[in-house]
């Protein structure tokens, strides 16, 4: 199955409630789960979050920044898994579940992006370089939504599936 | 680059704890005894920098003006410096230039801190457009949680263990048993450490500085003011680094939500945290090797690692045996945190960089009891920040 197929299928298994992005314009809200960023015309840069009122690249104060879709997949850089619940605006699962954090290295954009690890993924599993991928994922809900924020999920999990 | 040297001529703490009192008063405690240290009078101060603090409304943005307020006003221009982490070193940094522009000759700096209890918190409201506030909402990335990723990474990328870890806050408590101005002032072992609740997998509860309150104060003045007070051999403040990334700064940061891009542009030729350190050195004229001892940043045990690395005290990957040689404890070649670092303070954030410049005058005129670092000349200290901040600096005697 393709990313975006695989995305279909968990994002209409979950509920019946109206899906909304956790932040505006930071990911795709349908179809296949890509990030969204900034690149800069001149330079090529990327940025996440993007900015498009500025590029925060010296050698190219005034380039225009358009809007791309960062790579799906990355390499794990390193992760931490947290066991005390946060407070606000952290909105925890009652009772508080840990859950992991992870940095991910994208070759093309040359950085490292943060992201949570999917919560149904055992954390003990990761290694360094270990390749994951991007998807959406239910970050909290109420009554009537779901608010949904990107989330990383092994390739090799995914796999064996 | 030659840079001028300013002196040290007075330097006072307030007690770490959780007081639940007033910053003002533990900032006023601290004021006063740097002065009395100096033996001079606060009237005849003719600067006043204050390390910010956030956390206590608007008292705490004016922190310059609100300690020369509580000391008795006496005309003196004021700053306040924010810089996180790195807030009282700015503070410092402020009133050195006063002095060596030749604008003033005697200059008070404090910091002081009233803090919550448990994680830092960003401010209130929805903010949707401030990365410090979506860092909570959107991934619960607390600062343990970038700690956490530092410390995975060491161990993933040099073999560090647990154990290493642990052993970081055995030596810092052991440090901290002989300072009076320590909060946490009990040894522990190895295996108290790991029994500690996990907090931000790898690190435990015991390897995560609390946040405390305190404050810090020195009085600082020209080399000339300081001999026309009789004070031939002062402390000499020879380097302060406030620094900032250089673009592409490829290290993950707090608060952020990715790493600037590598794309298409060299990467600088220096992290962060090296260059912090490392423009210090350019600025005294010295290197590491000419360093005997160093109070660096310990927000979790496995940062004051990475620190030794960022210092040059030893090559990328081998902090831990560093550290496994007994090198960075008291009696050894560079004693790091003799004065029990964050582990046995935690942080009251404008007062921290300021604490560790005490504790390095303390060692220099060889009044550190209980704790002295033997013949040490020269000194560093050194932090970071969110936000870009960090800061260095180094003291001679």
């Amino acid at each position: 199955m393709s990313n975006a197929e695989l995305q279909n299928k968990r994002d209409s298994k979950t509920s019946n409630k109206t899906q909304l992005a956790a932040i505006e314009g930071w990911m795709t809200t349908d179809g296949e789960a890509r990030l969204v960023g900034g690149r800069g015309a001149e330079t090529g840069s990327y940025f996440f979050p993007k900015n498009m009122a500025f590029s925060r690249n010296p050698s190219a104060p005034s380039e225009e920044i358009a809007e791309v879709h960062l790579s799906a997949r990355g390499r794990v850089w390193s992760w931490t898994t947290n066991h005390y619940q946060p407070p606000a605006p952290y909105m925890p699962a009652d009772p508080f579940v840990p859950y992991t954090v992870l940095a991910v290295e994208l070759d093309e954009e040359r950085m490292v992006v943060l992201g949570r690890l999917a919560p149904d993924c055992d954390p003990s599993t990761l290694t360094s370089g270990a390749e994951v991928e991007v998807e959406r994922g239910v970050l909290y809900e109420d009554d009537d939504n779901q608010y949904m924020v990107w989330q990383w999920r092994p390739v090799a999990t995914e796999a064996a599936r | 680059m030659s840079v001028g040297e300013v002196a040290v001529l007075g330097v006072g703490m307030h007690p770490w704890g959780k007081w639940g009192r007033n910053f003002v008063e533990y900032g006023v405690v601290a004021a006063r005894a740097a002065l009395a240290d100096a033996e001079v009078d606060w009237r005849d101060i003719q600067f006043v920098a204050g390390g910010e603090t956030v956390r206590n409304g608007y008292p705490g943005y004016v922190a310059g003006a609100t300690f020369a307020q509580a000391l008795g006003w006496q005309g003196a221009p004021v700053v306040s410096a924010y810089a996180a982490c790195a807030s009282g070193a700015t503070a410092l940094n402020a009133a050195r230039a006063q002095i060596l522009a030749g604008l003033c000759d005697v200059a008070l700096v404090v910091g002081a801190d009233t803090t919550p209890k448990g994680f830092l918190a960003p401010n209130a409201g929805e903010r949707g457009d401030d990365p410090d506030w979506l860092r909570f909402r959107l991934l619960g990335a607390t600062n343990p949680t970038y700690f956490g990723l530092y410390a995975r990474r060491r161990m993933e990328q040099y073999g560090a263990t647990p154990d290493h870890f642990a052993k970081v806050k055995v030596k810092n408590a052991r440090h901290g048993l002989n300072n009076p101005y320590a909060r946490f002032r009990k040894e522990v072992t190895i295996e108290d450490v790991n029994v500690s609740p996990m907090v931000s997998d790898p690190l435990r509860l015991l390897e995560i500085c609390a946040t405390s309150d305190g404050a810090a104060a020195l009085v600082i003045c020209s080399l000339d003011y300081a001999r026309s007070r009789g004070v031939s051999n002062p402390v000499r403040i020879a380097a302060v680094s406030t620094v900032t990334p250089t673009y592409p700064n490829t290290v993950i940061e707090m608060p952020n939500f990715a790493t600037d891009s590598a794309y298409g542009v060299p990467e600088p030729e220096r992290t962060f945290r090296d260059s912090i350190a490392y423009a210090a050195y350019e600025q005294a004229g010295i290197g590491p090797e000419d360093v005997n001892l160093a109070e660096v940043y310990d927000l979790s045990t496995s940062l004051e690692l990475d620190w030794y690395e960022n210092i040059g005290l030893c090559a990328p990957g081998e902090a831990e045996q560093l550290l496994d040689s007994g090198a960075t404890a008291l009696g050894g070649r560079v004693p790091v945190n003799v004065s029990g670092g964050l582990a046995s303070f935690g942080e009251a954030v404008p007062a921290q960089a300021i604490q560790q410049v005490c504790e390095i005058t303390w060692q220099l005129r060889g009044q550190a009891e209980g704790r002295q670092v033997e013949g040490a000349r020269v000194g560093l200290t050194v932090n970071q920040g969110l936000f870009g901040h960090g800061s260095c600096v180094i003291a001679k005697r």
